[in-house]
Parts: structure tokens; sequence; C-alpha cells
């Protein structure tokens, strides 16, 4: 082989081989050892000799239609695509004959009389493999005259030329110029095996035969197209180009990043011209992403330069005050004076903070730092209290660790997948993407969601069972499968009794045997069709490898934390852990919840889910910070807003979360926040909480900073600064700001230095380091001596805490029941293009998308309530009551609606209620009851909402 | 924190440790409370008890007072 090293994100030409068996041969001379079942084209470029190529790239199965790469085989006859042709032991291969390069001249001149020569205005010039090519093969001159073409508007004779099609530039972020198209179909195979939504043809054959999304009628923004890019990123050509890049020119630097959107966590190339984002690209050696992307993390970056967004610090005395902009000092100074009075009034325990699952762990980790040390409490919690706190404690009960078990890759060992309460192709687009290539390969899926959700059926991919559960019996129904599986013996007793403790077992099995969980007990309350049910749990049993994937409607519900120990109790019984494959995988909301969580955000765990009781714990951190901690849990955020309405709690520093909206119960919020005489927050734009804040600290966005997130599978990924921060300082630097100013004397002058003192703290981060990130891309935590390469896997060979504890579920009803004032239950959900409140993405062009929330509501349900498709409707509950427009769908079952909460003006949370979880107090945001009935438009509420919020947000302008 | 909030909270915590095989079932809800509750939530709780602990369940009102007696 030549000792030369292949840069790492070059095109290999097909896809790696999985095989383990090597095949040795020769190409222009030099031996090559490469796994059996690569292309001839792939060894050639592990060789470190590129083919010319068109219709190829790694991303996709070879094709084998533009012929541009054929090669010379000795013993063969012919020239062979070099693409399609499969290495054999002892070929000997030549690339570069007189004969090949006769046919690819051949070929390329063909493709370039029918492309415009207009390279020099082109928005790909000089990122154009035709281009490429052409100078590849050594193109000089174009013998033949076209005679019909697809570029030219009109023929030479001035008639119009039918096969002109205009540019299509309906979606926000990409054009389509047909007359650019090659039809090398990278685009419409990507979309099949990359993204696998299928919205791309080919139509027409051979000189007619053009790439069409959707049906005639259709251009990209009204076909199947979620804009994930993958096509975009496919094309050789200019004819998929990223408007950015039309506008701003082709890119010279880039920078590798990780999306700040949802825990999936995709690498991603920054591609720059000096500080100007060209565009973000997916990065081909993510190893979360695989070099895929969605529609958020490709294109929804316009928030980091939204008008809305503000950049210097604001303070006001009382919250119906306008706001004054003052310098960083003043608002520091401010600030920490008023935080410190009110600790000497109220007493040290009158304050707190909330961390951000959206920041760097290094900013997570002081904000608890600040919190614990400086404001010498522990009241300090985070957003994933509201959506993973179940989670946290389930796992850790039941395998004694708070983390989802697998990487992403496992997918491609599954062969029986459950995804419940979770819509991956809408949250977790990505792995959802590669999801559904596995079971389009094969695999099984059984979907366990009230709503028929996309994965239920989609092109090429359909459920084997979906089962409909009534929104809040997620326990009765797991327990059901349990029941199954035990009464049918289809459990895996060599691994209960190798992994688990077997009387522990024993004790479990009687208990799931009852008869009152058999699925023709439970079906009455479930909804769920007892057959199919135990149709699913053999499934689930018998196989092969199974997987859990879930999602938020696990966790938020008030048996949110037993749900998360049903489905680790279903994976132990059936021995599905600790080999790829299988698992348990929390899918987690926001891109840092895992790393947040990790980093002692809670108010009874230090970093490292290490119970604050623990005297050798504290004790590793006092000595550190030279403080003493306090022993005792502190404030969870629901119980701060209880006792800011009793008066105990009067300051609070919220990090980039928006508690206003995205907490339930909204009018609790409201008056909790109201009750606070110090409300500060640090976040990009002006959210909802903001209207009841005394002090505004502008934020970075993660293209302005240094740091780290952790995704959903544990893994650490580099985030880089790109840019200079807008607002002038990193999170992490105004963190530090306010906790000097408060006297913590902290030091750090990069983010590294705080992952040294992760790591020096916390035994799971052990060897975590900027240096290990460098040389690894990524680590998947414990990485630490025992792990010194991370641990892509857990419990391979034993549990976090020994054996593995079954636990029993028993159902209990949720206190939240329909009734005759409220007989519906609301159900509450995302979708693709918005993320979260919506706060980033409502200020980028996928607006375009979802302009509005939108209430899904059964025909019959609408039909009883006179309901039409577009009428605006009145939801209610007993907390409150907010109007929207509603959408008649049987994605719902009848006696359940459904929305999302992306937009302040819906207010969605202003009907759920304060119920949570009984472990953790994660909000029960699933199960609301609920009427529906017409009416005109917004409600009272909304409009004094909007009122106070517009109100609030005026700023005066600065004093000279 | 409403009383009848914390007495719902409360019960719901108790509610599941019913359901388990532990011996000692107001042990496990005193530890529950000790492990997550904030010292002036416990005070709330306890104050609640001095009054009578009306709403609570019998293991609700058996682990709270278990956690008062070992606090
Ligand atoms: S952007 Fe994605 S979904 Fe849309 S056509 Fe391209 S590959 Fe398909
Ligand atoms: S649009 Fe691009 S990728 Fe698709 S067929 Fe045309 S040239 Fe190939
Ligand atoms: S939002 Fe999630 S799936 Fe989409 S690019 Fe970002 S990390 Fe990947
Ligand atoms: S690259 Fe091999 S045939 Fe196109």
């Amino acid at each position: 082989m030549k000792d030369f090293i292949i840069p790492t994100d070059m095109d290999m030409g097909t896809p790696a081989s999985r095989s383990l068996n090597t095949v040795t041969l020769t190409i222009d001379g030099f031996d090559v050892t490469v796994p059996e079942g690569t292309s001839v084209m792939r060894a050639s470029a592990e060789a470190g000799i590129q083919v010319p190529k068109l219709c190829a790239t790694d991303s996709l199965e070879a094709f084998g239609s533009c012929r541009l790469c054929v090669v010379e085989i000795e013993g063969r006859r012919g020239t062979p695509a070099s693409c399609t042709t499969p290495v054999a032991q002892g070929m000997i291969v030549k690339t570069q004959t007189p004969k090949v390069k006769k046919v690819r001249k051949g070929v390329m001149e063909l493709y370039i009389s029918d492309h415009p020569l207009d390279c020099l205005t082109c928005a790909a010039n000089g990122d154009c493999e035709l281009q490429d090519m052409a100078g590849m093969v050594g193109l000089r001159d174009v013998r033949y005259e076209a005679v019909a073409t697809h570029f030219e508007t009109r023929h030479a004779g001035g008639d119009v030329n039918a096969q002109f099609i205009p540019k299509d530039d309906s979606n926000p972020y990409f054009t389509y110029d047909p007359s650019k198209c090659i039809v090398c179909s990278r685009c419409v195979r990507a979309c099949e095996e990359v993204q696998g939504t299928f919205a791309l043809t080919i139509e027409g054959m051979g000189f007619n035969s053009r790439v069409a999304a959707g049906s005639a009628s259709d251009d990209f923004l009204t076909s199947d197209c979620v804009s994930c890019g993958a096509c975009v990123q496919a094309c050789p050509t200019a004819t998929l180009q990223e408007k950015s890049v039309i506008e701003l020119g082709t890119p010279e630097r880039s920078v590798i990043t990780t999306c700040a959107y949802c825990g999936v966590g995709c690498s991603f190339k920054a591609e720059l011209n000096g500080d100007e984002l060209v565009r973000m690209v997916p990065y081909k050696n993510g190893k979360a992403n695989r070099g895929h992307s969605c529609v958020k993390g490709r294109f929804a970056y316009g928030y980091a330069n939204h008008t809305d967004r503000i950049t210097s610090p604001m303070i006001r005395d009382k919250i119906t005050d306008p706001w004054r902009e003052v310098s960083w000092d003043e608002a520091i100074d401010y600030t920490a004076t008023k935080l410190r009075d009110l600790q000497a009034k109220h007493g040290q325990k009158s304050i707190g903070g909330i961390t951000s699952s959206r920041c760097t762990n290094e900013e997570t980790f002081l904000v608890q730092k600040m919190i614990r040390a400086t404001f010498g409490n522990n009241n300090t919690d985070t957003c994933a209290r509201v959506c993973h706190s179940p989670t946290g404690y389930g796992l850790k009960t039941t395998f004694g660790t708070s983390a989802g078990t697998q990487d992403f890759d496992s997918v491609e060992h599954t062969d029986v997948v459950i995804v419940i309460g979770a819509n991956p192709t809408a949250a977790h687009p990505v792995f959802a993407s590669r999801l559904k290539k596995r079971l389009r390969a094969g695999a099984k899926l059984i979907v366990i969601d009230p709503r028929k959700i996309e994965l239920v059926k989609t092109p090429h991919v359909s459920a084997a069972h979906h089962l409909p559960l009534r929104p809040g019996t997620n326990v009765a129904v797991l327990t059901s499968i349990a029941h199954v599986i035990v009464t049918e013996g289809l459990m895996d007793e060599a691994f209960i009794r190798n992994r688990c403790d077997w009387n522990e077992f024993a004790e479990y099995a009687e208990f799931v045997s009852d008869a009152r969980h058999s699925p023709e007990a439970t079906g009455l309350l479930t909804g769920v069709d007892a057959e199919e049910l135990r149709a699913a749990a053999r499934l689930f049993a018998t196989g092969g490898n199974g997987a859990i994937y879930y999602g938020l409607g696990v966790t938020e519900h008030s048996q949110g934390s037993t749900t998360v120990m049903a489905i680790a109790n279903l994976a132990m019984m059936t021995g599905n852990l600790g080999r790829p494959g299988v698992g348990v995988n929390p899918l987690r909301g926001q891109n840092n919840v895992q790393g947040a969580c990790d980093m002692g955000s809670f108010p009874h765990e230090l970093p490292g889910y290490r119970h604050v009781s623990d005297d050798a714990t504290r004790e590793v951190f006092e000595k550190l910070w030279g403080v003493e901690l306090d022993a005792k849990p502190g404030l969870r955020i629901p119980n701060m807003l209880d006792a800011a309405v009793d008066g105990t709690f009067k300051g609070l520093y919220v990090q980039g979360e928006d508690i206003l909206q995205s907490d339930p119960d909204t009018r609790h919020v409201k008056a909790g926040l109201e009750a606070m005489e110090c409300v500060i927050v640090h976040d990009l734009f002006l959210n909802e909480t903001a209207n009841y804040a005394h002090v505004f600290l502008p934020g970075s966005t993660f293209l302005e900073k240094d740091g780290t997130f952790t995704n959903a599978e544990r893994r650490i990924n580099r985030v880089r600064k790109v840019m200079a921060p807008l607002n002038g300082y990193a999170d992490w630097e105004v963190t530090m700001m306010l906790a000097n100013a408060m006297g913590a004397g902290w030091t750090y002058t990069h983010p590294s230095q705080v992952m040294d003192e992760i790591a020096a703290t916390t035994p799971s981060f052990a060897n975590v380091s900027y240096e290990l990130l460098e040389e690894r891309g990524s680590v998947q935590w414990p990485c630490n001596d025992a792990n010194p390469d991370g641990a892509p896997i857990m419990h391979i060979d034993g549990f976090a805490r020994g054996r593995g504890q079954f636990i029993i579920t028993e159902y209990i009803a949720t206190e939240e029941r329909t009734g005759a004032r409220f007989p519906l239950l609301l159900t509450t959900g995302r979708i693709l293009s918005q993320y979260n409140v919506g706060a980033q993405t409502r200020r980028t062009q996928n607006v375009i998308w979802h302009a509005e929330d939108v209430l899904e509501i059964h025909p019959h349900d609408a039909e009883v309530r006179g309901v039409s498709d577009g009428d605006w409707v009145k939801l209610a509950s007993r907390s409150g009551d907010t109007s929207l427009r509603a959408t008649i769908t049987d994605r719902v079952s009848p006696g359940v609606v459904y929305t999302t909460f992306h937009h302040p003006d819906t207010q969605a949370n202003v009907i759920t209620t304060d119920y949570s979880d009984w472990a953790t107090n994660c909000p029960e945001y699933k199960v609301t009851a609920v009427q529906v009935g017409k009416s005109n438009g917004p409600t009272d509420w909304q409009e004094d909402y909007n009122a106070q919020a517009e109100q609030s947000r005026r700023i005066l302008p600065a004093a000279e | 924190m409403s009383p009848e909030k914390m007495t719902m909270m409360t019960n719901q915590i108790a509610s599941f440790f019913a359901t388990q095989p532990d011996a000692d079932k107001a042990g496990r809800v005193a530890d529950h409370l000790r492990e997550f509750w904030e010292p002036r939530m416990l005070e709330q709780l306890f104050a609640h008890l001095d009054g009578g602990g009306e709403g609570l369940t019998p293991l609700a009102l058996e682990g709270a007072q278990k956690l008062r007696a070992t606090a």
C-alpha cells in the first residue's frame, strides 16, 4: 500500500464493505488490500488513485450509469465500470489506458454538449464535479453540435425549446435548475437510500428523462420533500444548489462542529468565507449522522443573525418598566448586588438557577457550580426536568446509570424495533432515516403510540404492529407485553440468571403473570387490541436482536419513571442488552439533554449522577472549589415556582431556556415568575420568560463558542467557534462574570479548562479532554481507565449497578381523567421543521412549513362538534383555554386530540396541568382532559397575554 | 405549594412503593422524600402532619412520619 494519508472526507466513490475477509489486488502497479465486496473504484481510492466518476458517490450504492469510471482489468474483455465491479483476489487493474481514456472523453463530450458553458458565473464554480471531470479527462473540445438541448430556452431556429424547464426555487433553502442536470440520479438515490423519503423520481426515458419532485403538478415545496438536503449534497452539479451559496459564493474554509438542535447530535462542516457562514454541510465522519442531516441543522441557522437578536445587556426595576440598555459591567453589578441582597433578606436558599440543555457541557457545569458554590445552595435544575428526568430515575434504578445503552450505529444490527412515545421522523430525523434504512432491509417495527405516527406507514416501510393506546396507559401496555412474554415462556432465562437476580425476577414474574395484566384484561382501559399486542410481544421476544427507542411520550406522564422501568424490564427479560442491535435508547429532545443531566444540573445530584448527600463526592468538589456544599437536595423547577408563590424563593437565573412557554400550566409559571424579585434571562432573544425578567443578558449561538455537546448516545462532540460572539461574550464567560461579581474568583480562559475540571471530578469523564476529542473526533462516556476508548455499548459484561434489577410496574391511572366537561384527551408533540419552543426555528424560513400550531382531531369528534377543517376552535382544560385552528385527520384516534407547542401565540401549555411524574415531577404533558368547541379567534387570555408581552418587550433608546 | 398539591405528590410516591415487594414500604417512601425533596418542602409536609395529615393515604402518612422521626 502507498504510504500516503487519505484525506478523511474524500469521496471514495462507493460505500465501504463490511466484510472481514480481505482481498489483495494490483491497481496501476500498486498492491492494495481491501475487504471483500469493495468496488474496484473504492479500492483505487484507498490506494490514492482517483478514477473519474459522475454517477457514483460513497454515500450511495453504485449505479453504473455514466460509464465515466471505466477501467481495464487483465483477463477481462472490454472496459468494465469500476464502481460496479467488485474486487477479486489477484486482479490486475489499469485505470489509465489509451482505451479507457478515449471512452471517458467520449462520455464527457456527450455530457458537455448538452450543458450550458457558463461555468464562470455558475454558483457551483469551483465546486462542481462535472467541471472537475472535464478537467480530469482532459476534454479540450466538443465535437458534437447538439441538435436539441435541455438548457437553451429557444432552438437555433427561434422556436421555444419544450425541453427547457425553468428553475424551481420553491424550497426556501435550495434551487433545482433542470437545465444543468446530467440525470445521474444521485439525488433520487440519496432521497431513497439516505433520507428514505422517496420524494424524487426520474421521469421519462432517454433524452426525455428528468428529475421530478412529487407528481407532475408538484414543485419541491409541495412534494413530499422534507428538505433534508441529502439530494443537494449528492448532486455533482449546480442543479440542486443551496441558495446561500448562490447568494454568497463558494466557501473557502470549514470548521467541524455539532448541530445545536436535537439529541441526535449531527456533526457538520460549517463552511465560511472569512467569518461569513455560507452553508452547513453534514460531516461524513460524524459518527452520529454518518454524513446525513435534517432541515434544521442543515439550513435553519438564520436565527443567529435575526434582527430580533438582542446583543446588549438590559435591566429594569419592574417588569412593567421598559428595558434599559446598559453596559456589561453595569448589568453584572446590578444582578450580583440584587441576588446578594435577596439572599441577605430572604436567606441563602431564596435564589437559584436553571441550566440549559441547549448550552454546552462546560456552560452547564459552570452554572451548576455557580449555584452550588457561589449561591451556596442546590437550587439548580434544568429543562431536562420537563422531558427526561424519568429516564434518569428509571434507568438508574434498573441498570445503575442514567443513559441510553447503545450508539446509533447499533440500529444497523437490529431485527425488531419498538418505538414507543416517540416520533423520530419529526423529532430525530437523522436517526429516523437510519432506522428506516434498516427497516427497508427487513427489520420489523412495532409502534406504540396514540397517534398513527409517520413511521406506521411511510414509503417502503410499514409497522408490523401499531398499538394505538389511550394516552396515559403506557405502563398497562408494557406490563401486558411482559405478561405475554413471561406466561408464554419466551424470556431469555440464561440472560436473567447471569445478569440479574433470579429471585427478584421470580417475584416480578409472579406479579406480571397475574391475569389482570393479560392483554385481554388491560385492553379495556388501553384500547389496544389483545391479539395485536400478543403478536407484538411474541415478535419482540423471538425476532432476534430487539431494540427499544422511546421519547417524551414515555416520560411525560404521571407514571413516566415507572414506564422507563417497564421498558428496562422488557429489555432484560428478553436478553436484549450488552451487544450491538439491542438496548434501551432514550431519544433526547434537545441537543444537550444528556450532557445537562451528566453535568449535575439536577438539584439532588452532583456531576456524574452522585447524590448530594454522598460525603465522599461532596468532598471531591469541596476540596477543589474551596467551599462547603449543601448536603440536602435543592428545589426542582416546579418546586421553585411553588416556593416563589409562597414567598420564599425570590431570584432566578435562567440560561437558554424559556420556561414560560415550555413548562406546563402557564398560569402557574407566570404566577411564580411574577412573585420573584430578580429574574435573569440569559438568551438570544427576548423570549416569553423575559416578559417577567428584570435582567436580560444576551447569549451567544453555538457558532460563536467552543465547548462540547453530549448527544443521546452519550457521545461527546466538539462545538467549535466559527465566528466571534455578536454579543461580545460566549455564555460561559457571562456566567463567569456573574459568579465572579458574587465573589467566585474563577480564572478560566478557555472551555477546555472546564472540561479538565469535569474530568478531574467525575469518574465517567476521567479521560475526556479536548486533546482526546481532537484526536478521536468524539467519544462516548464512560471514558476512563476502564474504558479508555469510551463505551459505544454499555452493560456488556455486567450492569453499572452490578445485577440488573426488575421492578414491579403496577399501572396506576393518572388523576387527570376525562369526564363530561372535558371528554377528550389532549396529547402534545413536535413537528420536523420546528424545534422545541421554536425560538430559533420560528426565526428562520422553516416557518414556511409550519406557520402556526394546529389541533389534530378525528373526523368523528370534529363532526359531533360541528368543526370543519381549518376552523378556529377553542381548546379548554381545567387549567385554561386557548384557540387555534383545527385539522381533521385520522392520525389521531377518536377521543384523542393532538397539538404542537412551537408558537407562543397558541400557548398550548395554558391547557396542560401541573400533574407530574410521581418520582421526578416531570410534568404530565402527554395527557390532559380537554374539550374542543368552535370559536371565532384568539381567547381573552391570548389577547391579554399578547398585550402584556408587547408591553414588556419595550426597550428604551440607549442613553447617550 | 398548595396543601392539595403536596398531599397529592406524597400520595403518588406512596402509591408506587405500595406496589413494591419491600417489607418496609414506609421506609422506601421516607427515603424517596429524603432524596428528592428540598428541606422547605419537607417542613411543609411535617407541618401538615402536625395538623393531622389530612388527605394523605395511610402509607404516605406512615412514610412521612418515619422520615420525620429520622430527620
Ligand atoms: S431535500 Fe431530502 S427529502 Fe427533499 S428531495 Fe432532497 S433528499 Fe429528498
Ligand atoms: S439533479 Fe443533480 S444529482 Fe440529480 S440527476 Fe440531476 S445532476 Fe444528478
Ligand atoms: S436537528 Fe437533529 S437530526 Fe437534524 S441535523 Fe440537527 S442533530 Fe441532526
Ligand atoms: S461512476 Fe461508475 S458508472 Fe458512473
